[in-house]
């Protein structure tokens, strides 16, 4: 094949399959057809996933990259096709999403000219992704993809966008062999670790007589899971996870005690402004796990890893940051610790543990005295049925945080999520990247009728490739989260909220996915047991109370250790 | 120290970059995204091969600023950011100014205004001259003002070029570094 004349098209595509690449998310369009040409001979090397709407091959790569840890690559015509993967593009760089975006241009002759479909896509994917180029000549196609995906995958994995002129992808260039990238002098994803660092935190951590660990995304990115799991073990600590740190520990650990946030559990957020060692891994202490900054930890002494040399002391101050890969850093920090075990301490967990049983979590997930269907349980007997081992994929909202708190977890990389940018309509398309991602896996979607409508055009999608997910849409007929906000701060002013919904099961047997409506609790049981049993994608509808709410909660301006458990009553120990 | 992490002062950031399209947008779009306004702005190629040096000014608080180079420095094409106040550095700026060559010829003060300030005469035409002065910003301005009645017709001035006062080399000092971890 080497120094073969061929096109900067063809080139791109031997560059893919070059990089591993053997699945792309796109749509075709004008500006990108000679590159959709060139795929035409290449079908049996590299999949190509036709989706329905841009923004859906943006969030179903998300979901590929989340549980494969390989970047999802995407590929869009020009213009329109181009501003269709914004929000895919802002989600992945906030959560740390390995994705490359090939976007059509106008010839180089033209640009700046508004010719047709034109838009300038660097411009505006610059400060919403890891990197961003145009390519104007064909022979550097294959040096910026290999570029483009060192950038995406090393250091915080992220979006990176290659903008190629459509005279780049007729042009005719020579063929050499593919040569990866793995150095630019501008940018050191591996950093060296600092041995005083990892002494001072080790020091810090055996000091610590109440410590607490954080499980961010990056112990998932960095495949940090035993690491974590060793340092908690030998230290006592427990761990927290955030949203994105979720499956990082197993949820049954005896040392795993729950979620962080804004609707986390009571025991951490609560005792995180009790904890002496606050030891952060992988994570950027985000107002929805800090709550109010100013009361966030004020008594502790934080050590925080991060790969991203930016997050020192960007919203929490740290005593110790350590600048490198969170398994790296911690695998050389657990030799140096004491050996520890901190009974006391971790009674205080059980007791907010005990707390939070009996005021939320058994109402919601047992209610009694019948009334609608609860969130919580739906959830809670999903993850039953799955056997606590599924790939559980969320849209954004309440079914969200449902989803997240009432989800176990047994297997890492197993919740996807959009944490940082808080997507509608994330959900559909991510859940079908992840199976794509995951085939030997059940995956299963938590949606509301609000997110659902947003990207349900992919249904078509999972009928085009016969993608086996299974969708539990939470439907009370409103936007659920801001009606919660609505009721809590605004006086009960449903202000655009409600909604007059479609008939889902009609809309899914079009595309000839099989489901059912759920109205009261005695047919859950049994619906979720035959969408587990079912062969193919199945949906459930399931007709949730709109007035059902997600506590716990720390309310906007709180401190982390000030909790609501009901819309009127507050936490104490 | 809080005191000097909210006080509102100029600070000079001088960044090293690749020197490729759209690399000074991704440094201007982080003032943006604060909404720190840039005071002046100096970008040319400094004497490392492919490497351009940029330096903005600004009005912020040290916190804000340290986030600022930060996060400037997380840009893949970003090789090192610095952020200094003006005790850090030794700088200058050039400004230019256009008077009529009558008043210059007719007016004997103004040549004394030109030796005082330490100016100097770059072009003259029949019709102009135009003068020279490099200096801080108050010197520049404190020219302009004494030009003022003599009819300046264009003034312009350029940002800051800067040297740091520390001993240490760093941007030079880094990339041999990664030139050796590439071998």
């Amino acid at each position: 094949m080497n120094n073969q004349q061929i096109t900067g098209a063809q080139a791109l595509i031997r560059s893919l399959i070059a990089e591993g690449v053997d699945r792309v998310f796109g749509y075709p369009g004008g500006a990108i057809m000679p590159v959709y040409d060139a795929l035409y001979d290449c079908t049996d090397q590299l999949e190509h996933i036709l989706v329905r709407h841009e923004q859906g091959a943006a969030h179903a790569a998300e979901g590929y990259a989340r549980v494969t840890r390989r970047p999802g690559v995407v590929i869009v015509t020009s213009g329109p096709g181009a501003t269709n993967i914004i929000t895919g593009l802002s989600d992945a760089l906030m959560d740390s999403t390995p994705m490359v975006v090939i976007t059509g241009q106008v010839a180089s002759g033209m640009l700046g000219s508004e010719a047709f479909q034109e838009t300038d896509v660097v411009a505006i994917t610059l400060p919403i992704t890891k990197w961003a180029c145009q390519i104007r000549r064909p022979e550097d196609i294959p040096s910026m993809v290999a570029r483009a995906f060192y950038i995406a995958s090393t250091g915080r994995p992220g979006p990176v966008v290659l903008d190629i002129a459509k005279d780049a992808q007729i042009g005719m260039m020579t063929w050499k062999d593919y040569e990866k990238c793995d150095y630019i002098r501008s940018y050191n994803p591996s950093p060296r670790l600092s041995s005083e660092k990892i002494e001072a935190a080790a020091a810090i951590i055996s000091e610590a007589e109440r410590p607490l660990i954080i499980a961010g995304h990056g112990v998932l990115i960095s495949g940090a899971e035993k690491a974590l799991r060793d340092l908690a073990e030998k230290t006592g600590a427990p761990v927290a996870a955030t949203l994105l740190g979720l499956s990082s520990m197993p949820s049954d650990h005896p040392l795993y005690r729950g979620m962080l946030g804004m609707h986390g559990n009571v025991a951490p957020n609560y005792l995180t402004n009790r904890a002496d060692v606050i030891i952060g891994v992988g994570l950027r202490f985000d107002d929805r796990v800090t709550s109010m900054l100013a009361n966030y930890a004020p008594q502790a002494r934080i050590v925080h890893i991060d790969i991203e040399a930016s997050e020192e002391n960007r919203n929490v101050r740290s005593e110790c940051f350590i600048h490198g890969d969170a398994r790296q850093v911690l695998e050389a920090i657990v030799p140096l610790v004491s050996q520890a075990s901190h009974p006391e301490w971790l009674s205080l967990f059980g007791q907010c543990d005990a707390i939070e049983k009996k005021t939320v979590i058994d109402p919601e997930v047992n209610p009694t005295g019948g009334g609608l269907i609860k969130m919580g349980e739906v959830v809670n007997l999903v993850s039953e049925v799955f056997h606590d081992r599924a790939i559980v994929v969320t849209d954004v909202g309440q079914n969200q945080m449902f989803a997240a708190r009432y989800s176990r977890f047994t297997m890492p990389r197993s919740m996807v999520t959009s944490g940082g940018l808080g997507t509608m309509g994330f959900g559909l398309p991510a859940a079908i990247g992840a199976k794509m991602g995951e085939p030997e896996r059940d995956v299963v979607l938590f949606v509301g009728d609000g997110g659902l409508q947003m990207t349900m055009q992919e249904l078509g999608t999972i009928m085009q490739y016969h993608v086996n997910i299974k969708i539990i849409l939470l439907n009370n007929n409103f936007l659920g989260n801001v009606r919660q906000w609505q009721a809590m701060f605004f006086n009960d002013r449903f202000s655009q909220t409600p909604m007059i919904n479609p008939d889902f099961i009609a809309i899914a047997a079009a595309y000839g996915i099989a489901g059912e409506n759920v109205a009261t609790r005695g047919e859950l049981d049994g619906a979720i047991d035959r969408m587990a049993r079912h062969p193919g994608s199945y949906i459930i509808n399931v007709s949730i109370d709109a007035t059902d709410m997600i506590f716990p909660m720390i309310a906007p301006g709180h401190a982390v250790d000030d909790i609501l458990l009901t819309q009127h009553t507050t936490f104490t120990l | 120290m809080a005191d000097d992490n909210t006080r509102q002062q100029l600070f000079t950031m001088s960044a090293f970059a690749e020197n490729a399209v759209g690399v000074l947008n991704q440094v201007t779009a982080i003032y943006t995204r604060r909404c720190i306004n840039i005071e002046s702005i100096t970008a040319s190629a400094c004497s490392i091969p492919g490497v351009s040096k940029f330096t903005i000014t600004s009005h912020s608080d040290r916190a804000s600023m340290e986030k600022v180079v930060r996060q400037i420095e997380k840009r893949i094409d970003v090789i090192k950011a610095f952020l200094y106040t003006d005790d850090d550095i030794v700088y200058q700026e050039v400004a230019l100014y256009k008077v009529p060559t009558d008043r210059l010829i007719g007016e004997k003060h103004l040549e004394w205004i030109i030796r005082r300030h330490s100016a100097r005469i770059l072009e003259i035409t029949p019709e102009y001259t135009v003068i020279e002065k490099t200096g801080h910003r108050d010197e520049t301005e404190s020219l302009f003002e004494a030009l003022k009645r003599y009819d300046i017709r264009q003034f312009a001035r350029s940002g800051r070029v800067t040297i740091t006062k520390d001993p240490t080399e760093y941007v030079t000092q880094l990339l041999e570094e990664r030139e050796k971890e590439l071998k």
